[in-house]
C-alpha cells in the first residue's frame, strides 16, 4: 500500500497489545479512514452560522456577538461585493495588460472579510498576496494593492499605517513574522492586562500549500512556546497551484494545531458570520493571553492560482459547480432578502458604490507613477553605502549622457 | 586597562548595548542559562532577564523570522547562529525578508537586526562547524557584513553594529574566542570607536599589500612578520567591513606597494578575494606590478578536522603567494 505507512502490511511497525491501538498489528487509527482526505462539505465539525441556503443556524460553541447585527451583516455584504468588485476590475486589468499577474480571491470574500471585520485597530495583520478583502477592512486603497502587480512598486502602502503588513510572496515566511510581532506586543505588555482598548493581537494569513512549509511549521512551535497572541488563519481554498490538499496533508488541517499544543477550529469559509464569530473568539483569546489558535476557513479557490493559471487542466468543472452553490455573497443576500433587512434601494446602492470602486481602479491603476530608475538605489539601506551611492552617480551619468546626445530614451 | 579576550569583549560589548538601549534582545540557540556555546552571552540572561535574553526553539529559520516581526514592532534582536554552517536554514528569511523589507517597503519599515555567526575553522570540529559564508551575505544588497579579529574591535564592532539600523551580519573568528588578549582601555566610549565599515591599515610594509580579515589577519600579521626577517616589507590591511568595502585605504595601499594579495579561509572561487582583485584592478591598473593573487580554501567542502591545517591558507601559504607575486 504505497504512501500508507500505517497498514498492516508495514511489518517493523506492528504493534501488539499496546495500549492506544485500534486493532492488533496497528498504532493508533487509521487516520485517512477517520478524517478524511476527501471532505466535499468540511466534515461534521464545520462550525457554521449561516447555511449556504442563506439560513441562520446555531453553534453550540460560537454565536454571533455584534452590536447591531442587521447592519453589521449588510455592511459584511457591501465589503463582500466591493472586495469582489476589486478581484473581477483587477482581473481585467491584467487581461488589458494594465497588470503584469493577478491574485485572484474569487469565492474566499467570507473567509476575508468575517476575519478581517474582527479586528481591532491595535491588532496587526500579516498577509499573503491574496489577501485583497482583509486589505479592505484595514483601510487600504484598493488601488495600492494594484502597485505590486503593475510592477511600479513592491507594497505601496504603509504597514504602521492600518497596521497592515506588506504582501509577502514566499509562501509561510510571514507567519514567522506575525510571531515575532506578537512577541513584541507581549514585551510592550499590551497583551493580557483586560484593558479590551488597548490588548492586542496579530493574524497570520496563509493558504493549505503554506501549510507545508518549515516557517509555517515553526511558527507554530515558537508561537506556541511563547504562548504568542496571534491567530493562525488558514484559507484552505482545496488548490495550491494545480496541488490539492490530499498532497499537503492527509488529517484535516485544524487537526494540527493540537499536535502544536494549541487549540484548532475548521469554519465554514463561506460562511462570513461563522468566519466573523470564530475570529473574534480566536483573537480575543490570544489578547488576553491565552495563547495561539489555529483558525481553519474551509473554502475554495473559485478563480485560478493567478491570472497566468489554467485550473482547467488539473481539476474538474463539476467542483467548481459544486462549490458555486456555496457562494458567500449569493447566501448573505439570500438572508438579507428573505428577512427584510435588505431592499432593493440597500442592493441597488451598493451596485453603483461597485460601479465607482471599478471605475477608480480603472482610472488610478494607468495613473500610478512610473518607479524612477535611480530611484532604486535610494531605499537599499537606511544608511546608504558609498559604493552605492557611486553606482547611483554612475547610472545618472549613463542616463544623461543618452540625455545630452539624444539617442535614447529612458 | 583590562586584558581580555575576544570572547570577553562581545560579551561586554552586548551587555553595554542592552544597558544602552531596552529594546536590544538577544535570541538564539542556548543563549541564556549557558551563555552560549561559546559563553559569548555569559551572564547576560541573568541579568537582563528571559524577555531579553531569549532562549528559542531549535529552529534557525524561526529565529530570524520571529527577528524580523520584533523590529517590526521596534525591537533590535541580537540573532546568535550556532555555527555558520547552521546558518542555511535561515538563509531564506535572511536574504528575501530581512535583507529586502526596507527596500520592499520604501523605507518605512527598518530592519536593525544583527545575525552574529562564529565563523572559520581550525578548531578540530565536526562537519558544519567551520565555514566561511561571508560571500553569500556580502552578494547580498540589504545586508552589511562585517568581521572582527580582535577582542578590542569585538567590542566596539557588535555595538556598532546593534546601533546601525540596517541588517548587519557579524562574523566572529571562532578559533579566536579565548586565544589571545587584549588591552581594553576601561570608559572608552563608542562613539570615539574607529568607523564600523572601515577597512584599517594593521602593520606597514612597502613591498607587498596584504589583505585580510577576520581569523587571517592574524596569520597575516604572522606571515609578516616571517618576510621580514627575509627583508620582505609587508603592508597588512584589515578590511573589516565586508559590505560595504572600503576600499580607498587598500587603492592607496596598492598603488605604493604595486603587489596585492588577499586572504580568507572561504573557498576561493567566487569569494571575497575576486571582489576585492577586480575592484583593485579596475582602480590601480597602472600602480600593479603583478595580478592581484587570493589564497584560500581549496574549491571543496570543508574537510574532516585532522587535514584541515592543511586545507586552510596558513602562514606558508601566505609566504608562498608573496613569493609568487614578488617574483612575477
Amino acid at each position: 500500500m504505497p504512501g500508507n505507512p500505517t497498514t498492516d502490511e508495514s511489518e517493523e511497525l506492528q504493534v501488539s497489545d499496546t495500549p492506544g491501538t485500534s486493532s492488533a498489528g496497528q498504532i493508533g487509527p487509521d487516520l485517512v479512514e477517520a478524517f478524511g482526505p476527501s471532505q466535499a462539505d468540511g466534515g461534521p465539525e464545520l462550525v457554521q452560522l449561516l447555511s449556504p441556503e442563506g439560513e441562520r443556524v446555531e453553534h453550540p460553541d460560537f454565536r454571533l456577538d455584534l452590536d447591531d447585527e442587521d447592519t453589521a451583516i449588510k455592511g459584511f455584504y457591501r465589503d463582500m461585493v466591493l472586495t469582489r468588485r476589486v478581484d473581477t476590475e483587477a482581473t481585467a486589468l491584467q487581461r488589458h495588460g494594465e497588470l503584469g499577474i493577478w491574485a485572484q480571491l474569487l469565492g474566499q470574500e467570507a473567509a476575508q472579510i468575517g476575519s478581517g471585520r474582527a479586528l481591532l485597530p491595535q491588532d496587526f495583520v500579516f498577509p499573503t498576496y491574496r489577501e485583497h478583502g482583509v486589505a479592505w477592512c484595514r483601510d487600504v486603497d484598493p488601488l495600492r494593492l494594484l502597485g505590486l502587480f503593475r510592477g511600479v512598486d513592491q507594497g505601496g502602502w504603509d504597514p504602521n499605517d492600518g497596521n497592515f503588513g506588506l504582501y509577502t510572496i514566499v509562501i509561510g515566511a510571514q507567519t514567522l513574522h506575525a510571531v515575532g510581532y506578537a512577541m513584541g506586543m507581549q514585551r510592550d505588555g499590551i497583551v493580557g492586562t483586560g484593558d479590551a482598548d488597548r490588548d492586542g493581537a496579530v493574524v497570520a494569513y496563509f493558504g493549505d500549500g503554506a501549510s507545508s512549509q518549515g516557517d509555517v511549521n515553526e511558527s507554530f512551535i515558537f508561537a506556541s512556546v511563547f504562548n504568542a497572541p496571534v491567530v493562525f488563519f488558514c484559507q484552505n481554498n482545496q488548490w495550491a497551484i494545480s496541488e490539492p490538499i490530499e498532497r499537503q496533508s492527509r488529517i484535516p488541517l485544524y487537526q494540527r494545531a493540537l499536535g502544536f499544543g494549541f487549540p484548532g477550529v475548521r469554519v465554514d469559509g463561506n460562511d462570513v458570520l461563522a468566519c466573523y464569530a470564530v475570529t473574534q473568539a480566536a483573537l480575543r483569546r490570544a489578547r488576553e493571553g491565552s495563547g495561539p489558535t489555529f483558525v481553519e476557513a474551509y473554502t475554495y479557490r473559485m478563480g485560478a492560482h493567478t491570472t497566468t493559471d489554467d485550473p482547467t487542466r488539473y481539476r474538474l468543472s463539476s467542483d467548481l459547480e459544486h462549490w458555486k452553490l456555496k457562494d458567500p455573497i449569493a447566501r448573505v443576500k439570500a438572508y438579507l432578502t428573505r428577512n427584510g433587512i435588505g431592499d432593493d434601494d440597500f442592493f441597488a446602492g451598493i451596485e453603483d458604490e461597485a460601479e465607482q470602486l471599478g471605475e477608480h481602479l480603472r482610472e488610478g491603476c494607468k495613473a500610478l507613477p512610473e518607479p524612477s530608475p535611480l530611484s532604486i538605489f535610494d531605499q537599499v539601506y537606511v544608511d546608504q553605502t558609498p559604493e552605492l551611492a557611486a553606482q547611483k552617480e554612475g547610472f545618472a551619468a549613463y542616463l544623461d549622457s543618452f540625455e545630452t546626445s539624444g539617442a535614447g530614451v529612458h | 586597562m583590562a586584558r581580555i579576550t575576544l570572547a570577553k569583549g562581545l560579551n561586554a560589548g552586548l551587555r553595554a548595548a542592552m544597558e544602552a538601549d531596552p529594546k536590544v534582545l538577544i535570541m538564539g540557540e542556548d543563549v541564556g542559562k549557558l551563555g552560549g556555546v561559546f559563553r559569548i552571552t555569559d551572564g547576560l540572561q541573568k541579568d537582563f532577564g528571559e524577555d531579553r535574553v531569549i532562549d528559542t526553539p531549535l529552529a534557525e529559520s524561526g529565529i530570524l523570522g520571529a527577528a524580523v516581526g520584533l523590529a517590526m514592532r521596534g525591537y533590535r534582536p541580537v540573532c546568535e547562529i550556532q555555527f555558520d554552517g547552521f546558518v542555511y536554514p535561515a538563509y531564506d528569511q535572511i536574504v528575501s525578508q530581512v535583507a529586502k523589507i526596507h527596500f520592499r517597503s520604501q523605507g518605512k519599515v527598518r530592519m536593525p537586526i544583527v545575525v552574529r555567526i562564529p565563523f572559520g575553522g581550525g578548531i578540530g570540529a565536526v562537519e558544519h562547524h567551520s565555514e566561511s559564508p561571508e560571500a553569500q551575505f556580502a552578494h547580498t544588497p540589504g545586508l552589511k557584513v562585517v568581521a572582527c579579529s580582535n577582542p578590542v574591535d569585538g567590542h566596539w564592532m557588535i555595538q556598532q553594529a546593534i546601533a546601525c539600523d540596517d541588517p548587519v551580519v557579524f562574523l566572529e573568528p571562532k578559533r579566536q574566542y579565548h586565544a589571545d588578549k587584549a588591552e581594553l582601555e576601561e570608559g572608552g566610549d563608542l562613539s570615539e570607536a574607529a568607523p564600523l565599515f572601515a577597512s584599517r591599515v594593521v602593520r606597514q610594509g612597502s613591498d607587498v599589500t596584504l589583505l585580510a580579515y577576520g581569523p587571517m589577519v592574524k596569520t597575516c600579521l604572522q606571515s609578516a612578520e616571517a618576510a621580514a626577517g627575509e627583508g620582505r616589507s609587508i603592508e597588512v590591511i584589515d578590511l573589516r567591513s565586508l559590505s560595504p568595502l572600503d576600499m580607498e585605504p587598500v587603492f592607496a595601499s596598492v598603488r605604493k606597494t604595486g603587489h596585492a594579495l588577499v586572504a580568507h579561509e572561504a573557498h576561493v572561487n567566487l569569494g571575497m578575494g575576486s571582489e576585492v582583485a577586480a575592484r583593485i584592478t579596475e582602480e590601480c591598473f597602472y600602480s600593479l606590478e603583478a595580478p592581484v593573487l587570493r589564497v584560500g580554501g581549496f574549491d571543496t567542502p570543508y574537510p574532516p578536522s585532522r587535514i584541515e591545517e592543511e586545507w586552510l591558507p596558513g602562514l606558508d601559504r601566505v609566504l608562498d603567494a608573496v613569493d609568487r607575486t614578488m617574483s612575477y
